[in-house]
């Protein structure tokens, strides 16, 4: 492995904490070609996508809360790298980026950010509900903090019936205050359930700095009273990502208990759709974007070993958009639900 | 004088216990804090420790003895300078009592099941006729369900504060960590608001928890995750997933236990569409019900009554008794009025019948015994008979179980109704400790006649 590298996000403290010698954390993965295409790919295709939801956003065509993933891509490109069928994923309600990753349909997700019969829930659930039993996605949730609790039962349910599959619960800096996080931390520890958490620090609950919110700014130590190892991760490298989530599957699966991995990252877009962000500068948003972009890393680094030519990343890149626009074509074509639905689904 | 020990209460509701082994004999010296006897009611068992000192003069229940009831003497102890004279000198102090046989024909330990009238209790078709029945009390019928259930399926836990190790904190899981093992009798921290989640994540996964609360009152600190997660995540996901999970404890008012213990959630639960919501009154109902919750695809709240768990009632000796949850049992036949109650109001409206009885009003008395989804076909098929419907419950009045039902009525058979309906329900405070307030708050059986009088013009 790769040395540690050095912080790439702005000038916040990242070197890893191990607290155990079995975990180096911190460390880079060797991506080959394929590896590099595929994160190029799915990360743009998330990128492309957002992009795209955020414009129909604007014509009206989705409705309610919409949280884009823009700038975070590589958190959850990486971690599903490193996952094998049968492992599962929650996650809060910025999730379009998770069930993308996780392989739900580009169709079903748009369709359902417009209210669409086709769309994964009917048209039922909108843009923070969406769930797949076939991909293992277990949402999708708009109660900050909730999916930390529901992740916690997804590993019990794995470690009851004695499988080696792990759970990925994901939240934020903000969910991280969440009384029920800590309920959760500790029977997982008690339990030494097969847990991974994973903080997406963006640096923004909503519009409350992370310094201005949390005592302990360093949340892969919110665990430490549990004893839950936990590590800081560049969170705009997919590399560092993959090797984080490659040595935390590791961890979990072997019995030793839940982890914490703190993705540092960055959401280029406000809030929600109707965040102006004014809590902070362009500046700040500008030199995220020019000189820690996870998609901009990978494809300075394909071009750079001769991966793949100019043209070849425009075909990605045109793949990308085709479905995108496929979606988008669906999402605003396909009928609403019928009014029948109104009363299905409520009980079994 | 001699000092008299008298038979402790393990709990407000403790009304008698069973004096299992004395640790001292006569003309034993005691000090204060040493352990005299050993006594246990079916939720626990207790050390009594000598409070004064002195030598144990008489022994005045044997060990082994059932059914002594709190505050009798047990023993006599004699103070320095004392002697068996003295003890004659306590003329009312009763007589060695030889121990009683085993407790299957007693009758139930509080009065409201004692005082159920036997006349006309229609038989439950869901029980077919000449089963063999057994008296047991709410407490075992419910233990006897989960683990029934429990042994047909593999996915089946039980989770929650002391349900393991400790047998239950009110030993309704008694046994069942002996039979099942901890990986399926699972002692969680204190911790509601998480252990809920975890049931529902692993709900989600289409395991079946159970997860107890020690009370629904603290239940209130996980209501987000039964809400927001349990019943909102089949409709969210299109019908792709749900949670099949039952929420179990005791909800309302026990004895003595104040504000913050003593609240009825009938009403809160049966708001949310998600959810079912069950209250049984009897025995059987409380093990046909619990079965058939844990059976059920959709998140079930399960609500039980402490007062009521340690009352004994006849269950069907059936290999698999599982009843239709959503239906109401008409547990009187009768044409002058209709009372409809659930869980705990149904001990009011039972007495409440018997006097009316006697009164020559005959009560026709509807056990809703699921409050979500609502029986008000059955309801609406007696009102249509007698015109006139109390209801019974002890949770407050404003937006009650009650208020739903007579609105349901009044929309639907408005022409059939010969008076306005009443309601009897809580008073509208915090549950107050001191006894005689504690009393006022809750509905009682004389409330309950005077509304059937009032409806009949009477």
């Amino acid at each position: 492995m790769a040395p540690r590298k050095t912080a790439s996000v702005s000038s916040r403290k990242t070197a890893a904490k191990p607290a155990k010698k079995d975990f180096t954390g911190g460390t880079i993965a060797e991506f080959s070609k394929e590896d590099d295409l595929k994160a190029y790919r799915e990360m743009l295709l998330i990128r492309r996508f957002e992009e795209k939801a955020g414009q129909l956003y604007g014509m009206g065509f989705i409705g309610g809360f919409c949280h884009l993933y823009i700038g975070q891509e590589a958190v959850v490109v990486g971690m599903q790298m490193a996952l094998k069928e049968g492992d599962q994923v929650i996650t809060g309600y910025r999730d379009h980026g998770h069930m993308l990753a996780c392989g739900m349909s580009a169709r079903g997700v748009m369709a359902e950010l417009t209210g669409r019969r086709g769309g994964l829930s009917k048209g039922k659930g909108g843009s923070m509900h969406m769930f797949s039993k076939e991909k293992h996605f277990y949402g999708g949730h708009g109660i900050v903090g909730a999916q930390v609790s529901l992740g916690t039962g997804l590993a019990f349910a794995n470690k009851y019936r004695g499988n080696d599959n792990v759970s990925l619960a994901y939240f934020g800096d903000g969910a991280a205050n969440q009384g029920q996080v800590y309920e959760s931390f500790n029977m997982a520890a008690l339990w030494k359930l097969p847990a991974i958490y994973i903080v997406e620090n963006n640096r923004y609950a909503m519009g409350t700095s992370v310094s201005r919110a949390s005592a302990q700014t360093d949340f892969s130590q919110r665990g430490a009273s549990f004893g839950i190892p936990g590590y800081q991760v560049d969170g705009m490298d997919v590399r560092a990502v993959k090797a984080a989530a490659d040595e935390a599957v590791e961890h979990c699966r072997s019995g030793k208990g839940p982890i914490i991995l703190e993705m540092l990252t960055y959401r280029y877009r406000g809030h929600s759709m109707s965040d102006p962000a004014k809590y902070r500068s362009k500046d700040e948003v500008q030199k995220m974007r020019s000189e820690h972009d996870p998609i901009e890393q990978v494809k300075a680094r394909v071009m750079e070993k001769g991966w793949a030519s100019e043209d070849e990343l425009k075909q990605i890149d045109k793949d990308v958009r085709d479905i995108v626009a496929d979606s988008a074509d669906f999402a605003q074509s396909d009928p609403e639900p019928d009014a029948s639905e109104l009363y299905t689904d409520i009980l079994l | 004088m001699p000092v008299e020990i008298l038979m402790p209460a393990l709990s407000p509701t403790m009304e008698e216990g069973t004096l299992s082994k004395w640790l001292k004999n006569e003309g034993d010296r005691v000090s204060s804090g040493d352990v005299i006897a050993e006594i246990e009611t079916d939720k626990a068992t207790m050390e009594v420790e000598a409070v004064d000192e002195g030598t144990i003069g008489k022994l005045l229940i044997a060990a082994g003895t059932e059914g002594v009831k709190v505050n009798t003497p047990i023993a006599v102890l004699l103070q320095d300078g004392e002697g068996a004279g003295d003890i004659a000198a306590k003329a009312e102090a009763p007589k060695m009592e030889a121990p009683k046989p085993a407790a299957t024909e007693a009758p139930a330990a509080a009065a409201p099941v004692a005082a159920q009238p036997k006349a006309e209790i229609p038989a439950d078709p869901a029980i077919p006729a000449g089963t063999e029945m057994v008296t047991m009390t709410v407490r075992e019928a419910l233990r006897d369900a989960m683990a029934e259930e429990m042994r047909a399926n593999d996915d089946v836990f039980v989770m929650g504060e002391e349900v393991a190790e400790y047998q239950g904190a009110y030993k309704v899981t008694q046994g069942l960590l002996q039979e099942f093992g901890p990986r399926r009798v699972v002692d969680t921290p204190i911790t509601e608001h998480g252990f809920a989640g975890v049931g529902v994540g692993a709900a989600m996964t289409g395991l079946r928890p159970i997860v107890e609360f020690m009370t629904f009152n603290f239940a209130m600190q996980a209501i987000d995750q039964i809400i927001n997660s349990a019943a909102k995540t089949l409709y969210m996901s299109g019908g792709q997933m749900g949670a099949p999970i039952v929420f179990r404890g005791p909800s309302g008012a026990a004895a003595r236990v104040a504000a913050q213990h003593s609240q009825c959630y009938a009403a809160w639960y049966s708001h949310i569409p998600g959810l079912k919501v069950v209250m049984p009154y009897t025995a059987a109902d409380a093990k046909g019900l619990l079965k058939a919750a844990i059976r059920d695809p959709n998140p079930v709240i399960f609500l039980e009554n402490e007062i009521l768990y340690g009352q004994s009632f006849e269950v069907p000796k059936l290999d698999d008794f599982v009843l239709p949850i959503g239906k109401a049992r008409i547990h009187r036949v009768g044409k002058d009025a209709t009372i409809v109650s659930f869980g705990i109001g149904m001990t009011y409206a039972v007495k409440a019948a018997a006097e009316l009885e006697a009164q020559g009003i005959d009560v026709e008395l509807i056990d809703l015994r699921t409050i979500r989804p609502m029986d008000i076909p059955t309801v609406i098929e007696s009102v249509k008979k007698t015109g006139r419907l109390v209801t019974v419950e002890e949770g407050y009045p404003q937006s009650s179980v009650g208020t739903e039902i007579a609105t349901r009525v009044m929309q639907q058979a408005f022409d059939y109704l010969d008076a306005p309906i009443l309601t009897i329900a809580g008073k509208d405070v915090p549950m107050p400790y001191a006894a005689n307030l504690e009393k006022l708050a809750l509905p009682n059986v004389a409330e309950v006649v005077e509304a059937v009088k009032t409806v009949c013009y009477k």
